[in-house]
This record gives C-alpha cells, structure tokens and sequence, in this order.
C-alpha cells in the first residue's frame, strides 16, 4: 500500500545531498583525531562540515560541538551548564519543554540539589515571558526555552528570553531541533549561550546533532574521554554522519524561503481540508503562520480516542502521531496541551500531522479522503458496546 | 477477518495471532497494559504487565509483520479486576480474576473497543475449542487437558462466544512452543506464567495485607469456642488446613480445615474434614453459552480452575442457579466460579455464593 507519510516532525527522509555526502564518507577510512593522513582527510570533512553548518546558522565554526543527536545536546547543555555554575542551583524552563530537556532538568533536581521553576504557557502555547521575568533571579544558572514546539509548531520569543536571563547573569539554552532548517535560526542574533539541534528533523542522518555552545560559556563536560569535541563531549567524531547533516543544512537552509512559503501554503490546505472533512475539529497551536512552525499542526478530534483514529488511520495508509510521550507504549495525555489549557479528554482527542520537504498536495488529499470514515469509527468505539446490545436483542 | 489479537508478550498469544495471520485473517496486534506503573523488569515468570512483557509482543507483531498498539486498559483493569478481587476477600469469598478479566476486560471492555473500531473478532491464546453449529458456537475444553482454560472463560455468552477466536484449542502446549520457535518467535522458551499478573511477588497474602490492613480476628470451632487467632481472614480460603497455628488441638486429635469465613465478625470457622462435605450450592450471576438453561439440566460441574468435574443437576432461573451434586464434594470455596459441562462443552457458568451439606 502507498502510504501517505504526514509525521515528519518525529523524523524527515533523508536529502540526496546528504545520502551522497554521508555514503562517500562511508566508504573511507580515518579516525578525525589521528595524525596520519587518512586521519587528516576525516578531519578536512569534519572542519568543513563543522564550517558550512556554523555559516548557515549564524554561528563560529568553533561553536559548534557535534552530539549523536538532539537529546544529547540537551543533556549536555542542561547538566553541562548547571555543573558550570556552582553558585546558582535554579533551572528555568517552560513548560511545554521536550522530555530530553524535561527530564535532564528533573534528573538534577532529583539528584543534584536543582531548583526547578516551569513556566507556563498561553492558548497558543507560547511561553509567557511577564512569568518568566519572575522566575529567573541571581540564582539561576540557565533558561531554557526551545525554539519551536514540536507538538503544536508554537514558536518561542527565545530572542527576549535570552536577553532576560542575560540580565540576571544567567546562561541560556534553546532546543531548536524542530527550527532548523524549517525557519531562519541566527545563533549569534538571538543572543543565546546555548542551542541544540539534530540531523535525522532536517534531511540528515539519525544520530548526530549538535550544541552550539557560544565561545566565551565554559560549560562542564558530561561524556569524559579523549576529549574530541572542545573538551565538552568525547568520543571519536562520527565522520560520516557530520558529512551528511551538514549537506542537509546546507539545503535545507539555504533553500530555506521557498521551502518554507510551499510548506505554509500546504499546510494551511491541510487545515482546509481537515476542517471540510470534520466540522467540529480544533486547531491547537497558533493560527498566524509567522507564530508557527510552518509543517506542524495539531488537531483535537471531539469525541476520538487519539490512539484509535491513529489506529485507524494507519490501517488507511496513514502515519501520524498522537503526540504524547509514550512510557511502555502507553500514551500518556501530552504535557504540552495539558500545559496550554486543555482537559485530560481533549489531550487525549488530538492528533499531530507533520508535513516536510516530501510532502505534497497529493498527502493531503489523501489524508481528507479517509479522516471523515476513521473520525466517525472512531466516535463510535468510543461508547460501543457490542456485547450489551446484542444481549438486548437476544432477551 | 479484521481480527485484533490481544498479545500479552507470552507463546501462546503470540503463536494464536500467527495463526490467525496464517488463516488469512488481517490481523491487528494491541498489548493490554494493565498495570498503571509497569514494572521495568520482569520478576520471575509471572508478568502480563511489565515493559518487557509490551517488548516481546512488540516484537512478535514485528515479526509477524502486522500493526502493533498497546491499550492502556489499566483503569478498567484496576476498578472491575483489582479493586474487585480485593473487596471479593474482604467479603470473606475467593475470587477468581482471571475470570473476572476475561468477563470484564478481554471479551468486553477491548472486545467492545474493536467491535466499535470494525474489527470482526477478538483473538487469545486461551487453550479452549470453539465449534461452529447451526445453532450457534459452542465452546469445549482444549485437546490439551493439562492447559485447557474453558473454566476461566465459561462466563463468556454467545455474543462474545461469536467474536472469539481461540487458534490454540485444538494443539498441545509442547507443540506450540516448537511452532513458535520455527516461526522466529523469540518467545518460544519464555515460561509459562502461572501466578495473578498483579500481584507480581505472588504473595496474595501480603498484598491483601497491604490493601485491606491487618484485621486479626478470631479461629472459632462449629460451637464457636475460640482455638485461636488469624492475621486476617483474607489469609484464608475454604477447605484449607495449612497455615492456621491453631493453639487448641481438637478433640479427636485430626486436622481441621476452615469451614467458613465470616466477614463482619471477622471469625474464620474450623472443623473436621467430614464437615467440609458439599452437596448443594447455591450460584448466582448465571451466564450461558448458548441457550439458558432451566431446571432439571444434567451434567457436570467443576467447581475450581483444574477441579475434577462432577455430575450434578441444576434448578435454574433467570438470577440463581442451584446445583445438587450427585456425591458431596470437599473444600467449595464461595467467590469460585461453577462451571456446568455436558462433556466437553461448557454450558454456562455462575458464581458460588452459599454451599450446604
């Protein structure tokens, strides 16, 4: 069967450049922190991906410190910069953070002494920033806000959160791993100390991100060894895989203005097309595209079960996600729309469709053909009961 | 088909759902998660709840190439199995939850949601036999007596019976772990699990503790006199000899057994064996297979999960069944199910509440 691929927020298909630049990689020999020759090959790729990739993001080369990916960028910011300040034991984040820097910040406060303050959300599932001038004092070590939501696309005003925590001497993180590459990112422009972002979200390879860590942080290291990357992360750089997500940078931000006018035109025919197909559907997240990540929408299905119209509609050819985290593949009601007001039932209704650099008019029509069929399948499982009525009938 | 395979992590459902698949049914793998708080690790055998358990079905549903979810079911589970179960001991009774789960979540709850979603059938790996009849499906005790689980689901109705599908009724358990090693299933020596999924120790006394608080109450004779103290009437079942440390031996120097529990003087009741003798039971909850049945049916009941079937005769109305066993059988606990056979089909079944000599 065809399938019609709307989650590209969970994760993207590879660009060919990357797929060329990562497979060339692939077929050489040398360890980037070797003196010999076909270690200084591996290390030429390795500069230069390091180079184009700070250019694009408005960053020096020398911030930038490959991860394997986006969760262990976050987690070397959050315990990396609360190690790097003794004096302060506060951790401010919003409240619609991904779980990678949720639960590093809530590993430390559990076991290092770390203050947690979480800060609220509007409607929209933007980050109150009046509330967060509250929270963030003399004793802070790091603010973290991400960049763009990856549940409801909700863009946040990380510019003036990192000149808020600035103020109070803090250090300040954005996970931008659903921003880059989908909306312009100026490192050196937003006045961050700290941002992550990952490969496998924008074209590249699965396994390796980056921190881009600006030069005058000094933050503690939490992967001890050869120390390769800065002194900040060890362990041997993955050539290959760097070779391949900076081509996907490469392209996916300098080709960045159109790709994101097709990707907001073709999402608001998804909107379209949803709402034509079920009236009563709700848009979480913001309607004004210069608030939103162009390829994420987020919708309540009044009366669904999410995971049942996500049952539903995969046996129809269709991926997408529910949004939640899952613990043992048990979908808990997202945190981030029960932060922007929602009820446990309406969490639990809602469905996020994801579009990216593959997507086409062709996968919304698809998704309009089949949604009406699994919403009202859906609805009815929800108070169905198979036994009890045909009891009824039988007595 | 469209048939939603309930996977628990286990052989016998792994191999039932590869069976189906096999059949030509499109089949549709979910893992019950029942447990609000799964346990990371398996203790032992005896889980359907924890994280490896979801792992290994996952697992399996991959290999079998079909669509895997996992339901989250651990509310329903907690309210209609667990909460029951411990309010059933308190109540002086002996419940059975495996029965309770197939009556209230697998053939209702998850049943119902498939149902609902347009699935046509329900699969498990219970070892019991459905056959197809003009006069509807009939279900029979597995070929493999050892495993044969129709007791457990002898509070299934005809409406369910419909929208079942028991692929492994007819195979021996030896047989079906070979099958699943020659299918790839990496499953295929994981034991049995034996012991109730919630109570992960298996010490069903401790965690009756832990839910009801220590009750310590009196060991009373027929007469009533007291010979001794118990921890909690929880602790104890009908029929049982063991455990009871009673501090006043009896007057013919034989073993005593309880012979009833009394909830709200919280006294357990002992005497000899001889008094243990059942002939008539008092059931109510009746649910049948097919057609009800009134007085004056004939057959045979087993009165426990593994008990040896009896024959006994039945008056029955539309709340009660009453059962009159041919010989008196020993140890009836109240809260069990009585589950009436005409040879190896199950009739109907209904819950013991009074037993008389």
């Amino acid at each position: 069967m065809m399938r019609t691929y709307l989650d590209h927020a969970a994760t993207t298909p590879m660009l060919p450049e990357a797929i060329e630049a990562m497979s060339r990689e692939l077929t050489r020999v040398g360890n980037a922190s070797s003196t010999h020759a076909s270690g200084r090959n591996a290390r030429r790729v390795v500069e230069e991906s390091r180079e184009a990739i700070a250019a694009r993001l408005g960053a020096q080369p020398s911030e930038v410190v490959f991860t394997a990916g986006g969760t262990e960028a976050d987690n070397l910011a959050i315990k990396g910069a609360f190690w790097s300040r003794p004096d302060r034991r506060r951790i401010v984040l919003s409240a619609i953070e991904h779980h990678a820097v949720l639960e590093s910040a809530g590993w430390l406060a559990e076991r290092a002494e770390a203050d947690l303050s979480l800060v609220p959300v509007d409607e929209l599932g933007t980050v109150d920033c009046a509330a967060l001038r509250d929270e963030v004092a003399d004793d802070t070590a790091l603010v973290s806000v991400m960049w763009g939501s990856n549940e409801v696309g909700s863009v946040q005003p990380v510019a003036e959160i990192a000149a808020l925590a600035a103020e109070q001497g803090a250090l300040s993180h954005s996970d931008a791993v659903q921003a880059v590459g989908h909306i312009p990112v100026d490192f050196t422009a937003s006045g961050l100390d700290l941002l992550s972002c990952t490969g496998h979200k924008l074209g590249g390879p699965y396994g390796v991100g980056a921190l881009l860590v600006r030069r005058e942080v000094a933050l503690t290291a939490v992967l001890h060894g050869g120390g390769q990357e800065r002194d900040v992360r060890s362990g041997t750089v993955n050539v290959a895989a760097i070779a391949g997500f900076a081509a996907a940078v490469d392209v996916a931000v300098g080709g960045l203005e159109a790709e994101m006018a097709r990707i907001r035109w073709l999402r608001s025919a998804l909107l379209e097309a949803i709402l034509a197909a079920v009236s009563d559907a709700v848009l979480h997240g913001p309607v004004d595209p210069d608030a939103t990540l162009p390829g994420i929408v987020n919708i309540g299905f009044p009366g669904c079960a999410a995971e049942d119209l996500l049952l539903l509609l995969d046996a129809a050819g269709i991926d997408c996600a529910t949004g939640a985290a899952c613990s043992a593949g048990v979908a808990e009601p997202s945190h981030v729309l029960v932060a922007m007001g929602l009820d446990e039932e309406a969490a639990r209704s809602s469905l996020r469709f994801s579009l990216g650099h593959t997507s086409t008019v062709a996968d919304v029509a698809a998704l309009g053909a089949v949604l009406p069929e699994a919403v009202s399948r859906a609805r009815l499982a929800r108070g169905y009961s198979a036994t009890g009525s045909e009891r009824r009938v039988a007595r | 088909m469209r048939v939603l395979a309930a996977m628990s992590g286990g052989v016998d459902s792994a191999v039932a759902a590869a069976r189906a698949v096999d059949a030509g049914h499109d089949v549709t793998g979910v893992h019950l998660a029942l447990s609000k708080n799964p346990l990371s690790f398996r203790s032992g055998a005896r889980g359907c709840c924890s994280k490896e358990d979801a792992h290994d079905a996952r697992r399996a549903a991959d290999v079998l190439g079909i669509p895997f979810y996992v339901w989250d079911l651990s509310d329903r589970f907690a309210a209609d199995v667990v909460d029951d179960f411990v309010a059933e001991y308190a109540a002086g009774r002996t419940p059975n939850p495996c029965v309770r789960c197939n009556e209230k979540i697998k053939f209702s709850a998850v049943l119902d949601r498939a149902v609902g979603l347009g699935f046509d059938a329900v699969c498990t790996g219970h070892y019991a036999r459905l056959v197809s009849t003009p006069e509807g499906v009939e279900l029979h005790r597995a070929a493999d007596a050892a495993k044969d689980q129709s007791y457990v689901l002898g509070v299934l109705e005809q409406a369910q019976l419909r929208r079942s599908l028991f692929p492994l009724g007819g195979s021996r358990k030896s047989e079906v772990r070979v099958e699943a090693a020659s299918r790839g299933l990496a499953v295929a020596d994981k034991p049995d699990s034996h012991d109730i999924c919630f109570i992960a120790d298996g010490d069903t006394g401790r965690f009756l503790d832990r839910q009801l608080g220590a009750r310590p109450g009196d060991i009373v004779d027929a007469g009533g006199t007291k010979v001794g103290e118990h921890p909690g009437a929880h602790h104890f079942t009908v029929g049982q000899r063991r455990g009871l440390r009673l501090g006043v031996p009896a007057g013919d120097g034989k073993p005593r057994y309880v012979l009833d529990i009394a909830p709200v003087r919280n006294t357990v009741t002992v005497g000899p064996r001889a008094a243990l003798a059942v002939r008539r039971i008092e059931g109510i909850r009746p649910r049948w297979t097919q057609s009800p049945q009134r007085t004056g049916w004939r057959g045979l009941v087993q009165l426990r999960a593994h008990g040896v079937p009896v024959p006994a005769r039945t008056t029955a109305s539309d709340e009660r069944v009453e059962l009159f066993l041919d010989a008196p059988v020993e140890g009836v606990a109240p809260g069990q199910a009585a589950v009436l056979y005409d040879g190896t089909r199950v009739v109907g079944s209904s819950t013991i509440a009074a037993t008389h000599a």
